[in-house]
């Protein structure tokens, strides 16, 4: 097999997966070897950010997924009617400290955050966004929690070392106060509303 | 009990502190305790008044500022060398302030980020169950989906309120016969069917219970088309002779 077909037949796969689709599996599936699939899947995506086309072909959550440009959030909106979802403050801290964090005890969740945060986790497992890793060798047992593959699918991460480097303060940074209290207000809070039982 | 600390959106203890030292523009490896102390006293003792339950973090913030707020007051005692007393009694708070100041950040950073199903979307999204058509996969159903289905269906069928003397004999091994008929010729079978009529909340749990003991007898297997979608049982072997399947009750252990 050439290696226009096979990139042709990595495109195909590529499109008709329901999550990020791992390279070793589709070597897998095309008996090729893996180096030279990535490679195919890597020609693929710089051919589609360069066309300008409807469709981006990404490297997200160590997989391969088609998604639309940015560019036509609103045009997509329009056609589904979706209004967009918001996370609410707990959940984005929590989620930001496991994810920088992991493998992390929700004890070690509560002191950096400083509040309870049992229920916030609770809710981002059943999401999938964060998973039990095992438990801690230390007295107690405690559970420790780390993202999930969903995690990094949603927010259209690579791998964890893609996320945002975090900045390091020594002195708070200026900033409207207003802002920050204005932000959370009103919005559709989903992982908030889940919570209350 | 709840407690709900909504009131100017603070997510907790240490973010209203933040609030409090940039309100004031105070250097934050320099903080005025007294004023801030009082401030912290005066914003939680506004919440109490618009809340009935105030979080037992906020608390316990207000004793730890007193606390070195108490400590700075007093004289350095300069005959004890004891590296612990010397340090300064804010350095702490403002360790674990500049650590939630950075999570903080990148809390604003990952909603920043473009979100599937939000700023980008894949070809499933936002809503796949809208696609009906589309039965390409199964999941096994986990226990904690069949823990669910279980509550939905009690759920929908609350429980009767009335007294019934009369003892009514169920039977595990009828329903499980029920079952295998009601599957006989079909490919497969919703979950929900098996209870199509209003019954009561005993019809359930025995219908529940022959259909993990179809499982544990690998006659039917559960499957779902998509995570949290319709739990369906499929036949696990084609053909049933029916001799085989004279079950007695007690052979199942619920008698």
């Amino acid at each position: 097999m050439d290696t226009a077909k096979l990139k042709a037949i990595l495109e195909s796969l590529v499109f008709v997966s329901e999550f990020p689709v791992r390279a070793e599996r589709l070597a897998e599936a095309t008996d090729s070897e893996r180096g030279l699939v990535l490679r195919l899947l890597r020609e693929l995506v710089a051919e589609y950010q360069q066309s300008g086309r409807g469709l981006l072909l990404v490297e997200v959550a160590e997989g391969f997924q088609f998604r639309t440009p940015l560019e036509h959030m609103e045009w997509v909106r329009r056609l589904s009617h979706s209004r967009p979802f918001r996370f609410s403050r707990a959940a984005l801290e929590t989620l930001a400290i496991i994810a920088y964090r992991q493998p992390i005890t929700r004890v070690e969740v509560e002191y950096l955050r400083g509040v309870d945060s049992g229920g916030v986790i609770k809710t981002l497992l059943d999401k999938h966004l964060v998973r039990i890793l095992g438990k801690k060798d230390i007295p107690g047992r405690p559970l420790i929690y780390g993202t999930s593959r969903e995690f990094l699918e949603l927010f259209g991460l690579r791998d964890l070392a893609a996320l945002p480097t975090l900045k390091e303060f020594s002195e708070l940074p200026l900033e409207p106060l207003t802002d920050t209290v204005a932000s959370a207000e009103g919005s559709a809070e989903v992982i908030e509303e889940d919570n209350e039982e | 009990m709840s407690y709900e600390i909504k009131i100017e959106n603070f997510e907790g203890p240490l973010d209203l502190l933040l609030h409090l030292i940039r309100k004031n523009e105070m250097d934050i490896c320099d903080i005025a305790i007294s004023a801030i102390t009082e401030q912290y006293l005066a914003t939680i003792d506004a919440m109490k008044n618009l809340n009935l339950d105030l979080a037992g973090e906020f608390l316990l913030m207000a004793a730890t500022l007193v606390h070195i707020k108490s400590r700075m007051l007093l004289p350095q005692a300069e005959d004890e060398g004891d590296e612990a007393d010397e340090a300064d009694p804010r350095a702490e708070l403002v360790r674990r302030l500049l650590e939630y100041q950075k999570y903080k950040e990148g809390a604003k950073d990952l909603d920043a980020l473009p979100l599937l199903g939000r700023e980008v979307f894949g070809r499933k999204f936002p809503s796949p169950e809208l696609a009906p058509g589309a039965e390409t996969e199964f999941h096994e159903v986990g226990l904690y989906e069949l823990v669910e289905a279980l509550r939905e269906l009690l759920k929908a069928r609350p429980e009767e309120m009335f007294h019934e003397v009369t003892a009514e004999r169920l039977s595990v091994a009828a329903r499980i016969q029920e079952i295998l008929g009601l599957l006989s010729g079909r490919e497969s079978l919703a979950f929900a069917e098996l209870l199509p009529q209003p019954v009561g909340r005993d019809d359930i749990v025995v219908t529940f219970l022959a259909m993990l003991e179809l499982v544990k007898l690998r006659m039917v297997r559960l499957l779902q088309t998509t995570r949290f979608g319709s739990i369906r049982l499929y036949p696990a072997v084609t053909e049933v002779e029916s001799e085989a399947w004279e079950l007695a009750e007690e052979s199942l252990g619920y008698s």
